[in-house]
């Protein structure tokens, strides 16, 4: 019997090719429309200069040591977030009190445009990465504890019911069924805040023209370099993109049941 | 079943015939003076060592709050229920729970799963898979160990919190509706897997449905509850030979006994349909 074909939309490399095709075309509409004038040069690069501008970034502009002040301000404010915000979604659960005082301006603080605030943490925590670290921080705090609050309050009822049924002391029952049932919820959480750590990190960094890629996209700005501009842009949107890969692949990686 | 088990289960247990769950003028009540609601009214019976017993009603008899009630999950309630002469107040160790709603953990694995409640008395990991082992052959899901419950389907993940429940030796299998999610065959099948077990183990089984062919096909004796509130309107001595299959379906007796106890239900049924009719037009003429 002839084997069965599996239908070329099912393969997995199949959504890869497109994705990347229409990347490319993409890029060849622009040129072609730069090209011919129809679309200003001054203000949009050429494509294929920009290609050529990833090399420059990397060779002359130390892009990767940049990339790495970068990294290490977003896993510092992401760590802090997950340190502070995961016990204190825990508090809001266990303390109605807490829950009620609190929640709101949580929430509030998710929607504020704390980077508007930047002047006062740089009074506060100098010129430097700490300030990048702290205003990400705040940043990110607020969906790790929503997420961790919601994800014990979700947990569903008949799990509570077959640890009571079991005897579980209120240290076994959060252990071994409200924390283990909330940890989707949690991570959901985490990928939010690490977002937006990451959209904080490169936006105070270009606002305050300091440390990582943000100051290096500032520095290529200022100087008119669109090509170099625009690699850069390109750089800080790849490294986001594998950032998130991992941090899937560690997701799933701890929680195999999912 | 292993020889250790079995002089386990044979050691804590009653001699088969005595009564080791004994429900005595039961009553609940919900809410405050004017609003009160009487779920259960004065509700009696026992269920003896090594008998499967079936509490069947229409939907508001009160059958939940007394799986509740007998599970410890509700506290306070008048009248009694007892085990070895200890009014239950709280879940009890002789009580295994298996809900109606799925409630396997999704986190872990089916052996995580059934080896749980062992987990939580300290026992060794090693000797907690095996008994966790024995009870996933038990109910007949061998080489599924390592599966995760998203991995299972429904009677199948139904099966794991059984075999979960049973790995505490539970001398009394309390079960709320636990097939009520399945279609038909399903349930026909999993009723063979539960006589089977219970006949083997000689577990004490009480359970809660309103499944009249499911309550035929398991029990000894079925306990016929009336429409809100909830009293004891029957209970029905189920003789059908045992051991006992699926193939029990077929038989006149077992036509018998269902067109029986039809009888007494259809009448509280009936009762229950229009009550609740008249509340949807009540509520609609209310807007």
């Amino acid at each position: 019997m002839a084997s069965r074909k599996t239908p070329l939309v099912a393969t997995s490399w199949f959504p890869l090719t497109v994705g990347a095709l229409t990347f490319v075309a993409i890029g060849v509409i622009f040129e072609i429309l730069l090209r011919t004038d129809v679309l200003n040069r001054y203000i949009i690069p050429l494509p294929s200069e920009v290609l050529l501008a990833f090399e420059r970034i990397v060779v002359e502009e130390g892009v990767l040591t940049r990339t790495g002040v970068s990294a290490f301000e977003v896993l510092t404010a992401g760590l802090a977030c997950v340190i502070v915000g995961v016990p204190l979604g825990v508090l809001l659960y266990r303390f109605d009190i807490v829950r009620r005082a609190l929640e709101d301006w949580i929430a509030a603080l998710a929607a504020a445009p704390i980077v508007l605030a930047f002047p006062l943490f740089l009074v506060l925590f100098g010129r430097g990465s700490t300030t990048v670290i702290v205003i990400a921080f705040a940043y990110g705090l607020a969906p790790v504890v929503l997420k961790t609050l919601e994800g014990l309050i979700e947990t569903r009822r008949v799990l509570i019911n077959v640890g009571k049924s079991l005897n579980m002391s209120q240290t076994q029952m959060f252990w071994k069924i409200l924390f283990p049932s909330a940890i989707p919820s949690i991570f959901t959480g985490i990928r939010l805040s690490w977002t937006f750590c990451v959209i904080a990190v490169i936006g105070v960094e270009f606002l305050v023209n300091l440390g990582g890629l943000g100051q290096l996209i500032n520095d290529l700005a200022e100087r008119y370099d669109m090509p170099g501009t625009y690699a850069g842009i390109g750089f800080v949107i790849l490294v986001s993109v594998i950032f998130f890969i991992i941090l899937e692949w560690i997701e799933k990686w701890l929680q195999p049941a999912r | 079943m292993t020889s250790v088990e079995t002089k386990s289960r044979a050691a804590g247990k009653p001699e088969t015939g005595q009564p080791v769950l004994i429900i005595d003028d039961v009553v609940k009540t919900f809410g405050d003076a004017e609003e009160a609601v009487t779920a259960v009214d004065h509700v009696s019976f026992n269920v003896k060592q090594g008998e499967f017993v079936a509490v069947i009603g229409p939907s508001g008899c009160g059958k939940s709050t007394l799986f509740n009630i007998i599970g410890g999950l509700l506290g306070e309630y008048d009248g009694n229920v007892m085990i070895d002469d200890e009014r239950i107040s709280g879940p009890h160790p002789a009580v295994g729970m298996v809900f109606q709603e799925e409630s396997t953990f999704p986190w872990r694995s089916v052996i995580d799963n059934v080896a749980f409640p062992l987990e939580l008395r300290g026992v060794a990991k090693s000797e907690r898979y095996d008994r966790a082992r024995h009870f996933i052959g038990l109910v007949g899901l061998d080489g599924f160990e390592k599966r995760f419950p998203s991995q299972l389907s429904g009677g199948m993940k139904q099966r794991v919190s059984i075999a979960r429940t049973l790995v505490s030796n539970p001398r009394i299998l309390l079960m709320d509706e636990p097939f009520a999610a399945l279609d038909e065959q399903t349930r026909l099948l999993l009723g063979d897997k539960i006589t089977q077990i219970q006949q083997e183990l000689k577990q004490t089984t009480l359970l809660i449905t309103h499944n009249l062919t499911e309550a035929v096909q398991l029990s000894d004796r079925i306990v016929v509850m009336t429409y809100r509130p909830g009293k004891v309107k029957r209970i029905a001595d189920i003789n059908l030979q045992r051991p006992r299959t699926s193939d029990v379906v077929g038989s006149d007796a077992f036509g018998h006994y269902v067109a029986e106890i039809w009888n007494d239900l259809r009448e509280e049924a009936s009762r229950g349909m229009q009550e609740t009719e008249q509340v949807a037009r009540a509520d609609r003429r209310h807007g």
